[in-house]
């Protein structure tokens, strides 16, 4: 019954951030997603020392509160006139840093050490466990559903509005779409996405999941809707085999979960380079007949 | 009032903070500050690495693993965004977290191991610049020196590298070779500044001083002398703060010193924010008057 919470938590984790992956690496913003992981740290921080409690709901606020401030400063940074790659660095780096400080200050002694969550121990979901409408679930769980039900609803209603405003934000504007409000909206959901995977994968690998499902996918997806499928297939495959995969050697599971991606993304890629020059020799092959 | 250990551990942080002020400076201007970030959270897995196939806990061992590992990965974002149709930031950011995990998972190896428990490899992901030792300090010395001389040496080249790189190719300067001399600083600056502020922080130190001084000038030689001056200040004043307390992580600190300083510049530099509000107030009073 453990193993089924932790593998089902890790499927939920992937299929969660395999959803929330495909516009960011459309939108080219993965190294928002990035800083928005470091920065969750200063917002959990923040909820802890105004409610004093680790209550996972105000942990969500405070997250989704870092989440938008993230947004909203390096988008500030940038539109006055600070190079992109650099906004992004000054502000997370400093909110990573303050969140860090606050912590030895104030939060020593609770459950809220810096290396739980940035490297998360989903083996450890299992045992704290919530009881909602008289069903006791882990507590990873309920948020994870939570999440995930909150980015489907996010993309059943505004999907055709992501998709223009990611491919065309000017005509987009120019025809009403609220793309700023969108903008932040999804930064939101992406802070949302971010806290409920840190108990298990932890706020800094939480990337990899984000990121790399929806990256192997783009390297081959025709259309969004093929790259959603396949982005949340190898999220869920990912975190399965990554987590057999770390039971067999005794180590980290979420490191192992990262390091799949990896690996799925790499064996994607090259198989599509043998792919491609397999087709080129046959191409030139057949002219020189 | 100023022990010996802590003078040293201060010009130490120092002169750390003014080498990554310089090679941050012209990672900064390639717009590849992120890259660098990558390359800090690479360095993880070198770490644990080359502990774990040495079992040796010197660091010259350990500096030489995770220089490996980082230009492995600067190596592994250049060919992922030429050899696909990804983007920069999605091919940065893949490549970090999974060598980050990769690390974990080796780190998670070396505590299990019998001589892990003592040897503090997790001390790398948040540095302990308090604690650092005399051979620690000698490596950051030697290190920091290195790196501040042969970017002096190569300023020229630098400099047209990155503004003119057809006219610097066009001399017959060796353009892959210079940039390869860079990547190389900039990963030797974040394996010396591991040690003291740790892996996570130190994209910190290369990124932030140079984004501060770029707000005031735009030449590079006063750029590259700002930059390492608020470099160093950072590291020295972050370092004295924390040693004021026990239980302040110096890291977080330095860094913190630094955002002080670029929001202060984001306001009152000359291209700052007040000095903007003011010529717009102007202006304005400009159009009432006509």
């Amino acid at each position: 019954m453990i193993e089924f919470w932790v593998v089902l938590t890790g499927l939920l984790v992937g299929i969660t951030c395999g959803i929330a992956g495909v516009f960011l690496i459309l939108r080219k913003m993965s190294m928002i997603a990035d800083a928005i992981s470091h920065t969750v740290l200063f917002g959990i921080v923040m909820a802890y020392i105004v409610t004093q409690t680790l209550n996972g709901f105000w942990m969500l606020v405070g997250a989704a509160i870092a989440g938008i401030l993230t947004a909203y400063l390096v988008q500030l940074l940038h539109s006055s006139g600070i190079q992109e790659d650099a906004a992004i660095g000054v502000v997370f780096t400093s909110l990573f840093a303050a969140g860090v400080l606050l912590i030895t200050l104030f939060a020593g002694n609770v459950h809220l050490d810096v290396e739980h969550v940035l490297m998360g121990e989903i083996a450890f979901v299992p045992w704290d466990r919530w009881t909602l409408f008289s069903i006791t679930m882990p507590k990873a769980v309920w948020m994870l559903l939570l999440v995930l039900i909150i980015n489907i609803v996010f993309l059943l209603l505004f999907f055709k509005e992501m998709k223009l405003a990611t491919f065309d934000p000017v005509y987009a504007a120019s025809i009403g779409i609220p793309v700023v409000f969108l903008h932040y909206g999804f930064m939101t959901s992406i802070s949302f996405t971010t806290v409920a995977a840190f108990d298990s994968v932890g706020a800094i690998l939480v990337v990899a999941m984000l990121i790399g499902p929806a990256a192997t996918a783009y390297l081959f997806s025709k259309t969004i809707k093929q790259m959603f499928i396949f982005s949340m297939l190898f999220g869920a495959a990912a975190s399965v085999v990554g987590y057999y995969l770390a039971k067999f050697w005794n180590t980290s599971i979420a490191g192992m979960m990262a390091a799949t991606v990896g690996l799925l993304f790499v064996c994607t890629l090259l198989s599509q380079k043998i792919m491609e020059r397999r087709r080129k020799t046959l191409v030139s092959k057949l002219e020189s007949m | 009032m100023l022990s010996g250990n802590l003078l040293w551990v201060l010009v130490g942080t120092m002169l750390l903070g003014i080498a990554a002020g310089i090679t941050g400076t012209f990672s900064f201007l390639q717009k590849q500050s992120l890259v660098g970030d990558a390359a800090a959270h690479a360095a993880l897995p070198g770490i644990a690495l080359a502990f774990l196939l040495t079992g040796q806990k010197e660091l010259p061992v350990l500096m030489i693993g995770a220089a490996i590992t980082s230009a492995l990965s600067v190596y592994c974002i250049q060919w992922i965004v030429s050899f696909s149709k990804m983007k920069a930031d999605a091919a940065i950011g893949l490549v970090l977290t999974v060598f980050f995990g990769i690390g974990v998972v080796f780190l998670t190896v070396v505590n299990r191991s019998p001589i892990g428990n003592q040897s503090g490899l997790n001390n790398f992901i948040f540095g302990k610049a308090a604690t650092m030792t005399k051979a620690d300090l000698l490596w950051l010395f030697l290190s920091a020196t290195i790196i501040i001389l042969v970017s002096l040496l190569l300023y020229k080249e630098w400099k047209l590298l990155i503004f003119d790189p057809v006219y610097a190719k066009g001399i017959g300067l060796p353009i892959e070779s210079l940039k390869a001399t860079l990547t190389i600083l900039i990963v030797m600056t974040i394996v010396t500044g591991i040690q003291a502020v740790g892996v996570i922080l130190m994209s910190a130190l290369l990124i932030i001083p140079a984004a501060s001084a770029k707000l005031w000038t735009h030449k590079l030689s006063i750029m590259l002398m700002l930059s390492a001056a608020i470099g160093g200040i950072s590291g020295i004043t972050g370092t004295y703060i924390s040693s004021i307390r026990t239980g302040l992580s110096t890291g977080p600190i330095i860094v913190l010193v630094a955002a002080t300083i670029f929001f202060l510049s984001y306001f009152i530099s000359p291209s700052g924010q007040i000095n903007k509000l003011r010529r717009k107030m102007q202006f304005r009073k400009q159009g009432d008057l006509g």
